[in-house]
């Protein structure tokens, strides 16, 4: 009879293989952490949210008080280190509480559209053909607009205000990322281990959950990031044209708009909003890509 | 008669932020003209890398390569950059294992092989057409007149290695080296493509190295055999003494675990373990923690080449030397 | 785990074959530039498999090996034909369903790099099977480290571990640790072997010969590699362009084959002895494309026995459902069909 073959098979070759164990998120963590580049601007963007939030304790004055008399005065007249706009408030208080409208503007608008463009994305990389085609054409109506006329569009004729600005802005930014995510999906879905874990019999849902969506999530990601500085840009922009934040609620956009007919007055005080937009949104896009280079891990 | 091809000590390593792989480690070897010598070895072993250093195909900046190789008398890690491109496609032609990313698949395959013989022997556009529909030819293309006008994806598999062959033949090069060419074909397919690459090389009278880790394309192929193991050679002989009589343990395992005409009670006799990290290898010979021959010397040093006969070499403690033993 | 195990699956007694393939088609329609034309990957497939045999399926590309697989396991819809597991027909109302099916036969892939998700630690691909089928997570992953110590594999150093990590040889005993985790009753192998160096393939082959004794397992053995299916296989099916074009015991098929083609297949094989190399190759041109193959029996644009009727009818099979029979689907085989060579 046939030789009987006992389990297990000793093969010896079960050395430990030399690299440590390393999974995916932690190489990304471990490539972040030896970037000094996107370390020093991931620092800056920390600073920028730290002094948004703490801005109670931060900012000297209350940026709502108004004065007649102190009106587009310049830097460090009595006490106040970056003068007073045009309604005698302080700039630097006014720009320390601008940090959290401009912020929340900037972000909150990328993390709807995340979660809905990337559940979207996900349903139509996944589902059949004729589901996808639903999806993917009627994101293309929306993608067909420049983003920023769609923004002014959509936020005017909700009629402006900081809900209606960030609702505004998640519907431009959700087809962009749709796309992302069904590209990404539509790539894995053809990969071996997809086709093993239907042979085991797991249902859809299942699948996406377990297999598609931690592959899937890396791109996704990487884009949201690079979306949050192109989102802080249109953000202001929308306060510039009034459709974004109300007066008085501190703003940089707005600000932007208010202080320009000042220019020729305090000249460098107007460029304090502009440069605040500028630096923020600037540190938000190099650390997304530094985020993009150590998420880019060739396994 | 003197050596076509002469390598002697090459080392390859390449170099990354993380590890040095030490992929190739000593290889010396010779190709008389006219001659097949067939590198066997498995993935890991250095086979590629050798042959690719050969025509300084490795990365310039990361690969790090030693020793000395000559082929037709030029000192090849000493060319430039002029005489390298007449090398290659000239006195030296490669072909590869996937001739569809071999291909260029924008241009049609009379044009590739028109370009290269244009840059070679510097003709004319149409005697360089005319020299490709006699290579399409000389390697049993059917309909080789249409055939020029086909791009790659339009050809089939066995058609395009084909194609590839008549490329790299283009020039009459006197040293033909084929890394791996009939892995990816079809079995009716791999033999068609093996007995005409042995009529060709007779039949033009090249050298050739021939990288597989096949037994049976070996066998079919080689007048030489040389195995190779971690980046080094650990024997070499004729195909038909080898393939007999191997001396190396390795050969001897490689042999065993061929699957060829076992019975279907027992099972096969495998080589236990995998092959070493080439980023740590041991300071002794690489096999012995594979090797059931092996002994406390083993792990000492490297072994030297033994020669038990004038044409038959093993790197292993366990073979006696005719030289020494004569000595003794 | 092996007897008794098996005795409670076992429905249909041994007797029944597992699996009955009775004219399986799967057509594909491909769009090219402006006209369709249809792939007819799978063309009136039919044979048995018998419980506890290994059944080999050799081909080349092209010659539907893989998308048969996939129609077993029903990850492709067929076109045409029926399947029936251990007696009951698969999909139809009063039979077994896919999702049942699927806990009795599953599937080792050739490795690749994308056979295991890169994201998941290996044991965690071994435990989704279980745990799709009911089990808790603990459970599952228990169940999973099991698993891969009889594969071979120590759970504590390489559970954990991401399968870039691993050898060849080790992703694909986690393949096979996958396919056997919800303890099915067949495996069907897919070039399970082919992409292996040879040293680390017997290693495989002596561990799925072990894996099948201990578990009764049943195999279908899927490769281009004439010498290691006859040293795995009891019978032996050889498909051409989506047909079946001999099937019999292994031996049989290796020593007396029947049809032309199996007979320029092993005729192909190297020789293995330098001092009779093979002078002339068995059969010449490449195996055409199954877009719109050729009409009538398949191969008879590169048989050197083809003749006018070859052209007009495609051959019938004969008799394929007993174990013993050696059957192939030429008509100089058939005594009636008016070929020159066919009055034997």
């Amino acid at each position: 009879m046939s030789q009987t073959a006992t389990l297990p098979i000793a093969f010896d070759d079960d050395a430990p293989p030399a690299l440590r164990v390393r999974g995916y998120w932690s190489t990304v963590g471990y490539r972040l952490r030896h970037d000094p580049v996107t370390l020093c601007f991931g620092a800056i963007v920390l600073l920028i949210v730290l002094i948004a939030i703490f801005a109670p304790l931060l900012a000297p004055f209350d940026p709502y008080k108004e004065s007649v008399i102190l009106r587009l005065k310049p830097f460090g007249y009595r006490g106040h280190p970056l003068g007073t706009d045009e309604l005698g408030r302080d700039l630097l208080s006014r720009l320390i509480y601008g940090g959290r409208s401009s912020l929340l503007m900037g972000l909150i608008p990328v993390c709807i559209a995340t979660a809905l463009g990337g559940t979207l994305g996900v349903i139509g990389g996944f589902a059949g053909r004729r589901v996808n085609a639903v999806i993917m054409r009627t994101m293309d109506v929306f993608y067909a607009f420049p983003s920023v006329l769609l923004a002014v569009a959509i936020s005017g004729a909700m009629g402006g205000g900081m809900a209606n600005g960030m609702a505004a802005l998640a519907l431009v930014f959700i087809p962009a990322m749709c796309r992302v995510a069904e590209t990404a999906t539509a790539q894995v879905r053809s990969l071996d281990f997809i086709e093993a874990a239907r042979a085991t019999g797991a249902g859809t849902f299942t699948i996406v959950r377990y297999h598609v969506l931690g592959n899937v999530l890396g791109p996704v990601f990487i884009y949201a990031s690079s979306l949050v500085s192109v989102s802080i840009l249109l953000a202001s922009g929308l306060s510039f044209l009034g459709l974004g934040v109300k007066p008085p609620t501190p703003d940089w956009g707005l600000m932007l708009s208010t202080l320009r007919q000042s220019i020729y007055i305090v000249p460098l005080s107007c460029a304090l909003p502009g440069a605040a937009i500028f630096v923020t949104s600037i540190c938000f896009n190099l650390v997304s890509d530094g985020i993009r280079a150590a998420m880019d891990v060739r396994l | 008669m003197s050596a076509l091809v002469e390598v002697n000590d090459l080392t390859v390593r390449f170099v990354t932020r993380e590890a040095t792989v030490h992929a190739v480690n000593g290889v010396s070897f010779s190709v008389r003209p006219g001659e097949v010598l067939c590198i066997l070895g498995e993935s890991g072993s250095g086979k590629s890398v050798t042959l690719r250093a050969l025509m300084r195909l490795l990365p310039p900046r990361r690969a790090q390569i030693d020793g000395a190789i000559r082929i037709d008398g030029q000192d090849v890690l000493a060319l430039d950059k002029r005489g390298l491109r007449d090398l290659r496609g000239g006195l030296v032609s490669m072909i590869f294992q996937e001739p569809m990313t071999a291909l260029d698949p924008v241009y049609t395959i009379g044009t590739q092989i028109a370009e290269t013989v244009m840059r070679h022997k510097r003709c004319s556009r149409s005697d360089a057409r005319a020299r490709a529909l006699e290579l399409l030819d000389l390697v049993k293309i059917p309909e080789a007149e249409r055939r020029l006008g086909n791009y790659p994806h339009e050809l089939s598999g066995g058609l395009r290695q084909r194609a590839m062959i008549a490329m790299a033949l283009s020039c009459g090069p006197r040293l033909l080296l084929a890394d791996e060419p009939t892995t990816a074909l079809d079995a009716t397919v791999q033999i068609q493509v093996l007995i005409l690459l042995r009529r060709l090389q007779r039949e033009l009278g090249m050298g050739t190295i021939f990288v597989t880790h096949d037994l049976g394309v070996a066998s079919e192929i080689a007048d030489r055999i040389a195995v190779m193991y971690a980046g080094r050679i650990v024997e070499e002989g004729p195909v038909a003494d080898v393939l007999r009589a191997p001396l190396h343990p390795y050969t001897q395992g490689l042999l065993a675990s061929t699957v060829h005409g076992q019975s279907r009670d027992g099972d096969i006799a495998a080589i236990p373990g995998s092959p070493p990290d080439l980023r740590r290898l041991p300071p002794g010979c690489a096999f012995t923690p594979r090797c059931v021959k092996a002994q406390s010397e083993c792990r000492a040093a490297v072994p030297e080449p033994r020669w038990p006969s004038p044409n038959r070499m093993a790197r292993c403690v366990r073979i006696a030397d005719a030289a020494l033993a004569a000595a003794e | 785990m092996s007897d008794v195990a098996a005795d409670t699956r076992d429905i249909g007694g041994p007797a029944q074959p597992l699996l009955i393939a009775r004219d399986l088609a799967k057509h594909f329609h491909v769009r090219g530039a402006g006209r369709s034309a249809r792939v007819r990957a799978v063309d009136g497939v039919s044979f048995t498999l018998f419980k506890g045999e290994t059944l080999g399926i050799v081909g080349e590309s092209g010659c539907g090996k893989s998308t048969l697989a996939r129609l077993l396991l029903h990850l492709l819809e067929r076109d045409a034909g029926e399947l029936i597991f251990d007696g009951e027909p698969v999909g139809a109302p009063r039979g077994i369903t896919v999702a049942a099916l699927r806990r009795h036969v599953q599937m080792v892939f050739q490795d690749s790099y994308s056979s295991l998700n890169p994201r998941m630690p290996v044991q965690d691909s071994v435990a989704f099977g279980p745990f799709v089928h009911g089990r808790n997570k603990p459970d599952a992953r228990r169940v999973a480290r099991d698993m891969l110590v009889k594969v071979g594999l120590n759970p504590d150093l390489f559970g954990p571990r991401y399968p870039h990590e691993l050898s060849g040889g080790q992703k694909q005993r986690v393949n096979i640790a996958r396919a056997l985790a919800i303890e099915p009753r067949m495996v069907i192998l897919d070039e399970a072997v082919s992409a292996l160096d040879k040293s680390v393939e017997a290693q495989v082959l002596n561990l799925l010969r072990a894996l099948k004794q201990q578990f009764n397992l049943t195999y279908l053995f899927i490769s281009h590699d004439l010498n290691v299916v006859r040293y795995v296989s009891d019978r032996v099916l050889v498909m051409y362009l989506g047909c079946v074009v001999e099937l019999g015991p292994s031996e049989d098929i290796f020593i007396r084959p029947l049809h032309p083609y199996t007979r320029a297949l092993l005729g192909s094989r190297p020789s293995m002895d330098p001092a009779n190399r093979i002078e002339e190759p068995p059969i010449t041109g490449d195996p055409p494309s199954p877009i719109d193959p050729p009409g009538g029996c398949r191969f008879h644009t590169r048989c050197p026995f083809a003749e006018a009727v070859c052209e007009q009818r495609s051959p019938a099979l004969g008799a394929w459902l007993e174990r013993e029979s050696h059957v192939a689907a030429c008509h100089m085989l058939d005594r009636g069909s008016g070929h020159s060579r066919a009055a034997q």
